[in-house]
């Protein structure tokens, strides 16, 4: 613990600074090891300050403190070391500051019965700290030095701070300008999310086939995804049982995943999956829980989302454990991150990994380039508050954004050199550098840091370089490289002074979080130690010798109290400390810290817009756009960035539905005339296309002029409905120009290097689509004829349909029960039924209309056999001639008119159907024979093809009389093609005598 | 017609063992008078697919197959107009359909110098006059118009429900003003994964009793009744991966399920028996 011994010689920076070196890291990293402030060892032969013990609280008093001279020195030297950053971390400070502050009681040592008088004399020898009231005093004092940061932390803090009755006691002013700074606090807003995740979407440009180099890869993926989610699923549902392990659990089943990624390509999109998913589910909040933001906010906020937020919230408190793990946590992964880092740990793939660290690396590349507005105080005072606070939210999400990615590096970059064991010495320490300093960096991570220093980004760079650090393993910092960067990142602590406020210069709640994130990595444990205390260098002079933007981001005050607080989630500790005081109780550790979310909404900010000039533009005239923007508002250059973007892309989409989709129609056509020239022999697909390739790709060479006509039409109207309207015309018209030149330049950059790559897939595609057309089933493809618009569709569905008539086929084929049958006119309805749904075609498939077509010929076979059970008297059994011959006339109007697919009717010659016949006694030909001829009339059946069939049919083997019959049929039905419907019977049939058979009907 | 397990395990349990005949499906509907056919129907049909796929393999050993056509042969040998097959089948509980299958492909192998095509076989099953023997013939076309299970009829039957339930739909969508995506579309943009239709704006669908509404983006239509089995293997196959790819979706189960079923809405799988009333359209007035 803090040791007044120590302080009493102090003099100067120097000698401060070596006696914090050695006594608050001592205590730093042990509070980092151990959350709750540990108990004071009672060796140390004075008393001190408990904060523990369910004793009561010892009152404070400032008339009794003694030694206050010392003590107001002691506290002035303290905190000018605080304010000039000599301490490695400020909130590390505060939190002891405060520990003193909320102490209950002192814990004596063996020998403490001398009291001191309150007015005892200061004498130089006597120990400080020897009472409550010492501690207190001194508290208030260093409080009261640090009135500005304290004024910056959150409302709750302040308000507790500013009812304790020890400061109000020791520091009525103190108190008075804390309680100011409380009620003068804004309440944070915080948007809450929806608990559980949502997947990243399927958009075709980047997901479908085209995307992959095999029909394989592109199924192997498309099982990946599912199962990626099926995990996901499954660990939100488990990880929060006792005694549930992910690798248990899950791993087999990553592995198993990770193994079918063969190709290079599928990780590529696997790790793009992977790292969106990652980006949605944990750039909140700290990660602290499965939070995201949903795809639809309207439709939430429509609903009183806000409300049920509400709820959400309280219950979230309800049921999560308030632990950040006290003022110095180690880094770790709360929340949705734990899978995203289980995941990676039981993959255990160095594919993945490495491909991992790729896309982590060019997206952190991306994010920290981005060109985020630059606020101008001065100028356009007209700025909205509207735009105002979408930059800061801007802001937020790429630094929140940023935070995560390059922790996820870290933890993949770090991870084969991270272990359990202590540090390396001596020589295998030397063994280990030669062997490690020759390994490229990952990410050049001190060129960012020294880009961003430069530029003045410093704010956005920093938070995430830190948490790319805070993952190094002990060899790390001993590398030149990152020792590089630990130099850069002192001198720039060092210099973030907060009480100088130089114009241009960093915003105080910008320098705050750098001083947090930076004191927080300082005690790391693989950090060493005396880093921060040997570091030799021009301490006072920071300067950032470059020609740096006149307004860097650093200017811009983009950080708020939510962001410090999102960032740095340790801060909440102090209220922690303050909120146990007030509760009077120590004997529970967690006490109420309330949880900060952030107001930002997941926007994805992946397109870098107008971070460079565009590369093939003109210096000059990028140069005058550049200097145009200049003096603009920001959100004018944003609009025409965006409009450009937009513009352009749909440029390219423009050019593929017209220009491309015509030369696509001309190869249909001309592959259509090979077809009809050649027939059936297309000969060599490949060649076929080549052909084609030929004759249309040059084509594509209209494609620039015509992109840059419809960027020419589409662009300025866009500029102009985004931009305010108070816009001057010149302005206005440069901004048309620019917008329309960008996109021009964009879209046909892509145009030219891809147009004919283009050409050729969609042909490909196109010819392949035909080629199948022309195969086997092209039943199911041409113009079909639909029912009228007048038609309400209430005809009988298909499906019923099939399944009536299959009802009669098996009652007619049996078996039956005796008291089974049809009467005549269900069957009359049946057949209706099939008429009306064949004329109303709503619901009709092409697969239900060929069975209806082939349920209808088996219907008229049993028709013509007389097989069909009839319900009736029991005498009668069977239809009537006249209703069958009435039946039959229905079925025959059905297929000439109704059916617009092929009817089977072969089949009502087929063997089988036929010799149905020969089961009836007495065998009835006539009705066959009518169907026959009506079949013929209504040039439904060609003669020939009934005749082929007949002569088929002679060949299956029949009884000898039934073979007879049929051959008589025959000749009859070849003779005689007018024939009036005769009725005919099997004795006619045998003596075949025309003029009988006449007579009879 | 939503049914609690319980009402769905009585049903389920005077289905065991029962042939899917017409009579059995008679006795059924008077069993059970209040539920609608079509649920009935598409209840037994997924029981006895269950059982047959349990006991699959116990009529595919060699000695089952031989025993059968022996049974068979003497069968018709004795008269080839009694329904040998299809009594056969019902005997050894065994589909009709799926028993003419067994049958006629052993009797190929006897009379065919190679063994028979999966596609010859299907070709012969839809069209009994192409099986080269008349009274085999007249025996598989007797199993297949008498099997409510299985059967090239009763595939096209069930094809047909389908496709008329996605009609329906489409008109609803259409007669609501949602736009959407159907399957052919989705297909023709390369999408691996095609729900009957995705909307392109999102719907809210409101419960009553509840505060809040459920996100839709995707719609699956499925004509038959949502019992454990099939949920759970649509789950795996066809409503997460939409979900992982298109967010929170609607199924529509339009013969009814298994109420305890509907356990993901929180989740963004919504089950209903119908097309939802209470749909919540994004406004599109500046208010």
């Amino acid at each position: 613990m803090f040791e007044d011994r120590n302080l009493r010689k102090t003099c100067g920076y120097s000698a401060g600074r070596s006696l914090l070196a050695g006594s608050t890291q001592l205590r730093s990293k042990q509070l980092q090891q151990s959350p709750t402030p540990t108990c004071p060892t009672p060796e140390l032969g004075s008393p001190l300050p408990s904060r523990t013990g369910g004793l009561t609280d010892e009152p404070a008093d400032p008339a009794r403190v003694s030694s206050r001279q010392r003590l107001e020195l002691v506290a002035l030297v303290y905190s000018s070391c605080i304010a000039e950053n000599l301490v490695p971390n400020l909130f590390l400070e505060l939190f002891f500051v405060f520990q003193l502050l909320t102490a209950r009681r002192m814990m004596t040592a063996k020998d403490n019965d001398f009291e001191l008088s309150p007015g005892a004399l200061d004498n130089l020898e006597s120990p400080l700290f020897q009472s409550i009231h010492d501690c207190v005093f001194f508290a208030v004092q260093v409080l009261e030095c640090h009135f500005q940061v304290l004024s910056n932390l959150d409302k709750g803090t302040l308000k507790l701070l500013a009812e304790n009755e020890r400061l109000l006691c020791f520091s009525p002013a103190l108190q008075g300008r804390l309680r100011a700074a409380y009620e003068g606090s804004v309440a944070k807003v915080s948007l809450v999310m929806p608990p559980s995740a949502q997947a990243v979407s399927f958009q075709p440009e980047t997901d479908n086939r085209a995307n992959f180099s095999t029909d394989r890869a592109f199924h192997t993926f498309k099982k990946q995804r599912d199962v990626f989610y099926e995990v996901l699923r499954e660990w939100e549902d488990h990880h929060e049982e006792p005694g549930w392990d992910f690798e248990k659990g899950l791993g087999s089943r990553i592995r198993a995943m990770m193994g079918q990624l063969s190709a290079a390509c599928s990780h590529s999109h696997f790790v793009r999956l992977f790292q969106k998913q990652l980006l949605q589910m944990c750039q909140s909040p700290g990660g602290a829980g499965g939070t995201v933001l949903g795809e639809a906010p309207d439709v939430l906020s429509m609903l009183g989302a806000d409300k049920l937020g509400r709820l959400w919230r309280l219950q979230e408190r309800l049921v999560t454990p308030q632990s950040s793990g006290g003022p110095c946590p180690p880094p770790t992964f709360p929340g949705c991150q734990g899978f995203f880092r289980d995941f990676i740990l039981s993959a255990s793939s160095f594919q993945f990994n490495q491909h991992l660290m790729d896309s982590l690396s060019l997206k952190i590349r991306e994010l920290n380039g981005l060109a985020l507005p630059q606020h101008e105080p001065s100028d356009e005072d007209g700025e909205s508050d509207v735009d105002w606070q979408g930059e800061r939210r801007q802001f937020a999400v790429v630094l929140l954004s940023l935070r995560l990615l390059a922790k996820f590096l870290g933890f993949v970059a770090f991870l084969p050199y991270r272990g359990p064991e202590p540090p390396p010495t001596g020589e295998l320490q030397d063994s280990i550098l030669a062997l490690r300093s020759q390994v490229p960096p990952v990410l050049d991570v001190r060129t960012l840091l020294q880009q961003g220093l430069q530029a003045r980004r410093a704010v956005l760079t920093v938070p995430w370089l830190v948490e790319f650090l805070s993952f190094a393993d002990h060899v790390v910092p001993l590398l030149d490289y990152y020792r590089g960067i630990f130099t850069l990142l002192l001198r720039l602590h060092r210099s973030l002074v907060l009480s100088q406020d130089n114009e241009g210069k960093m915003c105080f709640l910008n320098k705050l979080l750098l001083l947090a994130v930076l004191g927080w990595l300082f005690q790391i444990p693989t950090v060493p130690e005396d880093l921060f205390f040997l570091e030799e260098g021009p301490s006072d002079a920071f300067e950032m010798d470059t020609v740096a933007p006149e307004h860097g981001l650093d200017s811009v005050p983009v950080v708020d109290q939510q962001l410090l607080y999102t960032c740095c989630p340790y801060i909440g500790e102090l209220r922690k400390l303050l909120a146990l005081w007030v509760s009077g109780s120590s004997g529970r550790s967690g006490g109420f810290v309330r949880k900060i979310t952030p107001t930002t909404t997941t926007t994805t900010t992946s397109s870098s817009l107008g971070t460079q000039p565009p590369q093939t533009s003109q210096g000059l005239q990028a140069q005058l756009a550049q200097a145009f923007f200049h003096n603009q508002p920001p959100s004018l250059r944003r609009t025409v960035e965006f409009v450009a973007e937009r513009i352009g892309s749909n440029c390219v989409k423009h050019i593929k539905a017209t220009l491309v989709a015509d030369l696509v129609r001309q190869a249909e056509s001309l592959l259509q005339e090979q077809l009809l020239t050649q027939g059936e022999e297309v000969g060599d697909p490949a060649q076929l296309l080549e052909i084609l390739y030929s004759r249309l790709c040059p084509h594509g060479a209209q494609a620039l002029a015509l992109g840059r006509e419809f960027c020419q039409r589409k662009s300025p109207g866009a500029v102009r409905a985004l931009l305010p309207e108070e816009t001057p015309a010149a302005v206005l018209s440069s901004a048309e120009n620019i917008a329309v030149g960008l996109a021009t330049e964009k879209a046909c950059a892509w145009l030219s290097a891809n147009i004919t790559a283009l050409i050729r897939r969609e042909v490909k595609a196109a010819v392949s689509r035909t080629l199948r057309a022309q195969g086997p089933e092209p039943a199911a493809r041409g113009e079909r004829r639909g029912c009228s618009g007048a038609c309400e569709h209430h005809a009988p569905l298909p499906s019923h349909l099939i399944s009536e008539i299959k009802d009669v086929l098996s009652l007619a084929v049996g078996p039956r029960d005796s008291d089974e049958g049809v009467s005549p006119e269900h069957l009359e309805q049946l057949v209706g039924q099939l008429g009306q749904t064949l004329q109303c075609r709503q619901f009709l498939c092409p697969p239900a209309e060929q069975h209806l077509a082939k349920c209808s010929v088996e219907l008229a076979s049993l028709l013509v056999a007389d097989q069909i059970p009839i319900l009736g008297p029991p005498a009668q059994h069977r239809l009537e001639r006249g209703q069958a011959r009435r039946l039959l006339h229905m079925l025959l109007s059905l297929w000439k008119e109704d059916f617009q697919g092929p009817v089977p009717l072969q089949l009502l010659l087929s063997p089988r159907n036929v010799g149905l016949l020969a089961d009836t006694r007495p065998r009835e030909w006539d009705l066959l024979l009518f169907l026959l001829r009506e079949l013929v009339e209504k040039g439904l059946m060609g003669r020939m093809e009934i005749e082929a069939c007949l002569g088929s049919l002679h060949q299956a083997q029949w009884p000898r009389d039934f073979a007879e019959e049929l051959a008589t049929l025959s000749s009859l039905f070849l003779a005689e093609p007018h024939l009036p419907e005769p009725q005919l019977r099997a004795c006619e049939l045998v003596q075949p005598n025309r003029g009988t058979v006449l007579a009879q009907s | 017609m939503i049914l609690t397990k319980a009402q769905y395990d009585e049903i389920a349990q005077c289905l065991v063992s029962v042939p899917p005949t017409r009579q059995s499906l008679r006795k059924l509907k008077q069993r059970f008078p209040s539920q609608s056919q079509a649920t009935l129907l598409s209840i037994f049909s997924q029981e006895y697919q269950k059982h047959i796929k349990r006991t699959h393999a116990k009529h595919h050993t060699s000695e089952a197959i031989e025993s059968y056509y022996q049974r068979y042969l003497n069968g018709v040998v004795k008269n080839g107009a009694a329904p040998v097959l299809l009594d056969l089948a019902n005997e050894v509980d065994y589909a009709p359909s799926l028993m003419a299958r067994l049958i006629l492909e052993r009797f190929l192998q006897e009379h065919e110098e190679t063994p028979p095509s999966k596609s010859v076989i299907n070709s012969m099953l839809r069209d009994p006059s192409q099986i080269p023997d008349g009274v085999l013939a007249n025996q598989v076309y007797q199993c297949i118009v008498n099997d409510c299970c299985y059967g090239p009829l009763v595939d096209c039957i069930k094809h047909a429900i389908g496709h008329e339930h996605e009609v329906l739909l489409r008109d609803m969508l259409l007669e609501k003003n949602l736009s959407f995506l159907d399957e052919d579309q989705l297909r023709a943009k390369g999408y691996d994964k095609t729900p009957d239709f995705i909307l392109q704006v999102p719907v809210v669908m409101l419960c009553p009793l509840a505060v809040e509404g459920h996100i839709i983006h995707w719609i699956e239509s499925k004509a038959s009744f949502g019992d454990e089995c099939s949920h759970h293997a649509y789950l795996h196959d066809q409503f997460w991966s939409y979900w992982n790819r298109f967010g929170p979706g609607l199924v529509i189960y339009w013969y009814g399920f298994i109420q305890e079923l509907d356990c993901n809405r929180e989740r963004g799988i919504l089950l209903k028996a119908c097309f939802p009333t209470n749909i919540v359209t994004l406004c599109h007035s500046v208010a």
